[in-house]
C-alpha cells in the first residue's frame, strides 16, 4: 500500500474545500479571506480575461422564490455606480446550490490594514467620511448594506475608498430573511441587527455599523477630542431614533469636525468654543499677539 | 465676506485701534483725533489694496508679502511726513499688513460671475 506525503494530502484537502466554479465562466485561483456571512476567493473571468472576487455566501437551503428574489436584489444593487462602492458584476449559483457574488477585485489595504499601518486620525477621519458618502449613495437609492466593517472597506493604491461586499445588503422595505435571522458582523452590527429583528432594519442600522467602524478607527488613538467621541456615540446609540438620520449628516458632522467646526453630536462650552476658534486660526492669533506685545514694548519705551 | 470687504473692514479696525495707542504718549494726546483719523484711512487704503490684490492673486506668501510691503510703504509715507519715528511707525505699519494680507487670503473668497 502506498501512503500520500502530508503535502499531497493538504493540497487534497484545500481542492475539496474549494467551491466548484464548473458551471460558471470563472475559474478559481485561491482563497482570499472568509467571514461569518461566506468566503471571497480570487477568479478569473474566461470570458473577459480578468481577474474578479468572487463572494460564495453561506445560504444552503433556500427556497425558489427566495432565491429568485435575492438575485433580483443583487441586480438593483449592480447599478449602484458610485466611486465609493465596489460593484457587484455578476451574481448566480453554483451547482451545490450557492449564490456567489462577483465583484470587481480591488488591489490595495483593507481599512484594518490600513489603520494598523499607522495612518493620522485625520487621514482616517477624511476615509471614513468617503465612506459615509458611500453608503450614504446607497441608501439613497435604497439600498442597506447590513454587514459594514473595516474588513469590507477597501482603500485603493491611489488612497481612493471603496465600499466592498454588498452580497447581503437588502433593498429598503423588501423582506427577505425569516424574522430572526441574524446578519452581519456581532462586534459591528446595530442592536436591532443582533436580535433579528429583520422588519427593524434601515438606513439608521447601516449608521450603527458606521459608528462601530469609526470606533475601530478612534480606538487607541491620542488626541481624539470630546466632539470625535460624540460623534462615535450619537452614531452607536442604542435607540436608533437617537442616531442620526442619515449618513449624509454622520458625514456632515465629521467633515465640520476635520474643519475645526462645531458639531451637531455634541454641544461645546464657551472655553472650548473658544479653544477651538484659537486652534483653527493658529497663526491669525500668533500675528494678534505679536502686534500686541509689540505695540506694548513700544508704549513702554517712548515713556522712558 | 469677499475678499476687498475684508481687507477693508480688518484695514480699519487695526488702523482705529493703531491711532488709539498714541493715547499713551502723553505728547500725542491733543492731537490724537487727528492721529486715529489719518490712522484709519491708512488702514483702509492698505485693505482696499490689499484686498483687491487677493482677489487676482490667490496665494497665501504673496498675499502675506503684498500686505507687509504695502503696510510698510504707508507707514513710511506717514513717518516721513511727520519727519521721524520710522521704526515705531514702519514695524506696526508692516505687522497690520501682514495681518490683513493673511486674513484676506485666508478668510476672504471671490465672488464668481
Amino acid at each position: 500500500m502506498k501512503w500520500l506525503s502530508d503535502d499531497r494530502l493538504n493540497h487534497l484537502r484545500s481542492i475539496v474545500g474549494n467551491p466548484d466554479f464548473s458551471s460558471t465562466k470563472y475559474t478559481f485561483v485561491k482563497e482570499l479571506g472568509s467571514g461569518g456571512m461566506g468566503t471571497v476567493y480570487l477568479a478569473e473571468d474566461t470570458e473577459l480575461d480578468r481577474l474578479v472576487a468572487i463572494k460564495v455566501l453561506n445560504t444552503p437551503d433556500i427556497t425558489e422564490d427566495l432565491r429568485n428574489r435575492m438575485v433580483r436584489e443583487a441586480q438593483i444593487i449592480a447599478r449602484l455606480e458610485h466611486p465609493g462602492i465596489v460593484p457587484v458584476h455578476d451574481v448566480g449559483i453554483l451547482s451545490d446550490g450557492r449564490i456567489f457574488y462577483a465583484m470587481k477585485f480591488v488591489r490595495g489595504s483593507r481599512l484594518d490594514e490600513y489603520a494598523a499601518q499607522g495612518a493620522s486620525l485625520r487621514d482616517r477621519l477624511r476615509k471614513f467620511q468617503a465612506v459615509c458618502d458611500a453608503v450614504a449613495f446607497a441608501h439613497a437609492h435604497g439600498v442597506i448594506h447590513r454587514d459594514l466593517k473595516p474588513q469590507n472597506i477597501m482603500i485603493g493604491s491611489f488612497g481612493e475608498v471603496l465600499v466592498l461586499d454588498w452580497g447581503v445588503a437588502k433593498i429598503r422595505d423588501t423582506p427577505r430573511e425569516i424574522e430572526g435571522t441574524v446578519i452581519g458582523t456581532r462586534d459591528y452590527m446595530s442592536p436591532e441587527q443582533a436580535r433579528g429583528e429583520i422588519d427593524q432594519l434601515d438606513e439608521r442600522s447601516d449608521i450603527y455599523s458606521l459608528g462601530a467602524v469609526l470606533h475601530f478607527l478612534l480606538k487607541d488613538q491620542s488626541g481624539v477630542s470630546k466632539a470625535a467621541k460624540a460623534i462615535c456615540a450619537k452614531a452607536m446609540a442604542s435607540a436608533k431614533e437617537s442616531r442620526y438620520s442619515s449618513a449624509s449628516d454622520l458625514s456632515a458632522d465629521v467633515a465640520r469636525l476635520l474643519d475645526a467646526e462645531p458639531v451637531s453630536a455634541y454641544r461645546e462650552s464657551a472655553f472650548e468654543r473658544v479653544s477651538r476658534w484659537v486652534g483653527k486660526n493658529r497663526f491669525l492669533v500668533l500675528l494678534v499677539l505679536a502686534y500686541l506685545i509689540m505695540r506694548i514694548i513700544f508704549i513702554f519705551t517712548s515713556r522712558r | 465676506m469677499s475678499k476687498p470687504l475684508i481687507g477693508v473692514i480688518l484695514g480699519a479696525v487695526l488702523g482705529v485701534f493703531d491711532g488709539l495707542t498714541a493715547w499713551f504718549t502723553p505728547a500725542a494726546r491733543d492731537q490724537l483725533g487727528g492721529i486715529v483719523v489719518g490712522s484709519t484711512i491708512k488702514g483702509i487704503i492698505a485693505g482696499i489694496a490689499i484686498g483687491f490684490f487677493a482677489k487676482k492673486f490667490h496665494s497665501l506668501p504673496i498675499g502675506i508679502l503684498f500686505g507687509v510691503l504695502v503696510g510698510a510703504f504707508l507707514a513710511f509715507l506717514v513717518a516721513f511726513m511727520q519727519g521721524g519715528y520710522y521704526l515705531e511707525i514702519i514695524l506696526p505699519g508692516a505687522l497690520v499688513g501682514l495681518i490683513v494680507g493673511f486674513a484676506t487670503q485666508k478668510y476672504g473668497y471671490n465672488l464668481s460671475a
